[in-house]
């Protein structure tokens, strides 16, 4: 094992793994691992572009903050998951950010799902955030050492993430007759989006010991969202599930824009910094 | 003041009651934020915030305050709690001490034969 690949594991607050570590580490994961890390980065970047918009247009000042550093941890995620699935191909993280098309993006359907109105926005974080958290929860142990370490990092942020989401969910459910509406209402457009997070494929399955098959997160998630909506009065909605196909390049009509405005710079200012 | 205020910072342009910014128009409570800074050391006041209850103004304040590895525990209380001075009271409150160098200790000489003071 190399130098770089012992220190990737090494997670200790003032010692986080960076992207900029991974990034400049010379392990090289497989095609098939690459591939995995581009669905979990693609995840978190579509939800970070998604959730960047409420700046300035949350109900509070204190919710832009809240909603902003929600975004800005995703965006942290997706650079370390980027960056390291782009040793599989000799691409950097803005290389896959930017200059990748709508067929080529691994994320799923759920994050891609408008902003709506800010109940619609908790809803999408609610489902999000809960399948993170159980997701990274087990990824800490994967076999592959910097996913590891990737996921030793984000749980931490990702549980305050499902934390946010689930105060809010109760506030708004037993909060006023409005807002309870509301609530109900954004459950109801995401739930849809559900099951395709927990779909098992041939690259999960392949990656035993490596990836986490999302089908395992299922019981966890069920049991969460439960007790939560139990608490919060409210109903789990029985809604066929839209078709996902997100991980294989096929998305809904969403994307695209959400693309256009997140790489138009980089396009037409190719290699600018700033 | 260049540009103009709406803050009413100066006092001449306070906002109206149905501009935000203005406590008629806030329709969540005002907190006030503490942070310890590291272990040992006090909750020292940080700012405030407005959160609609107790448990969200912590949150909040995670989320305005310790963004920069500020803190290790945080305090929030209702600003309302809070009594403060009369700030027109400031010469009966404290200007008192002024000339009463006795109160320091080192108004006072070291008496012979005191090694370490």
């Amino acid at each position: 094992m190399s130098e770089s690949n012992a220190s990737a594991t090494r997670i200790t607050p003032g010692n986080a793994l960076r992207p900029e570590d991974i990034a400049a580490s010379d392990v090289k994961p497989s095609e098939a691992v690459g591939e995995y890390a581009l669905r979990l980065g693609d995840d978190a970047l579509i939800l970070a572009q998604r959730l960047g918009w409420w700046i300035s247009r949350a109900p509070e000042l204190e919710e832009d903050v809240a909603l902003g550093n929600i975004a800005l941890d995703q965006i942290g995620h997706a650079r370390s998951f980027l960056a390291y699935a782009g040793h599989a191909w000799g691409k950097t993280e803005d290389d896959l950010a930017y200059f990748r098309g709508e067929d080529e993006f691994r994320s799923c359907h759920l994050v891609e799902q408008p902003n709506g109105d800010f109940a619609r926005t908790i809803a999408r974080q609610l489902v999000i955030s809960q399948y993170q958290f159980t997701l990274y929860a087990r990824l800490m142990n994967s076999g592959d050492a910097t996913l590891a370490a990737i996921a030793a990092k984000a749980v931490k942020e990702v549980d305050y993430h499902r934390d946010h989401a689930r105060q809010w969910v109760l506030r708004l459910a037993l909060g006023t007759e409005e807002s309870r509406r509301r609530i109900i209402e954004g459950i109801l457009l995401t739930w849809p989006y559900v099951g395709e997070l927990f779909e098992d494929d041939e690259l999960v399955t392949g990656l035993d010991g490596v990836a986490v098959r999302p089908s395992d997160l299922r019981p966890a998630f069920d049991t969460d969202i439960e007790s939560l909506f139990a608490e919060a009065e409210l109903e789990v909605p029985a809604v066929p599930f839209a078709v996902g196909g997100g991980r294989n390049g096929h998305h809904s009509e969403h994307l695209g824009y959400i693309l256009a405005e997140m790489q138009v710079l980089a396009r037409e200012h190719p290699g600018a910094t700033w | 003041m260049v540009g103009g205020s709406t803050t009413g910072d100066d006092g001449s342009k306070a906002p109206s009651a149905e501009q935000p910014g203005h406590p008629a128009a806030e329709p969540w409570p005002l907190w006030e934020v503490f942070v310890r800074s590291s272990r040992g050391l006090s909750h020292v006041h940080a700012g405030s915030l407005h959160a609609p209850d107790a448990d969200m103004a912590v949150r909040n304040a995670r989320d305005l305050y310790t963004r920069r590895n500020e803190g290790v525990s945080l305090w929030v209380v209702p600003a309302s709690s809070i009594i403060s001075s009369d700030p027109d009271a400031k010469g009966q409150f404290f200007e008192s001490p002024q000339g009463k160098d006795y109160r320091h200790a080192t108004y006072y000489t070291k008496s012979e034969g005191v090694k370490h003071l």
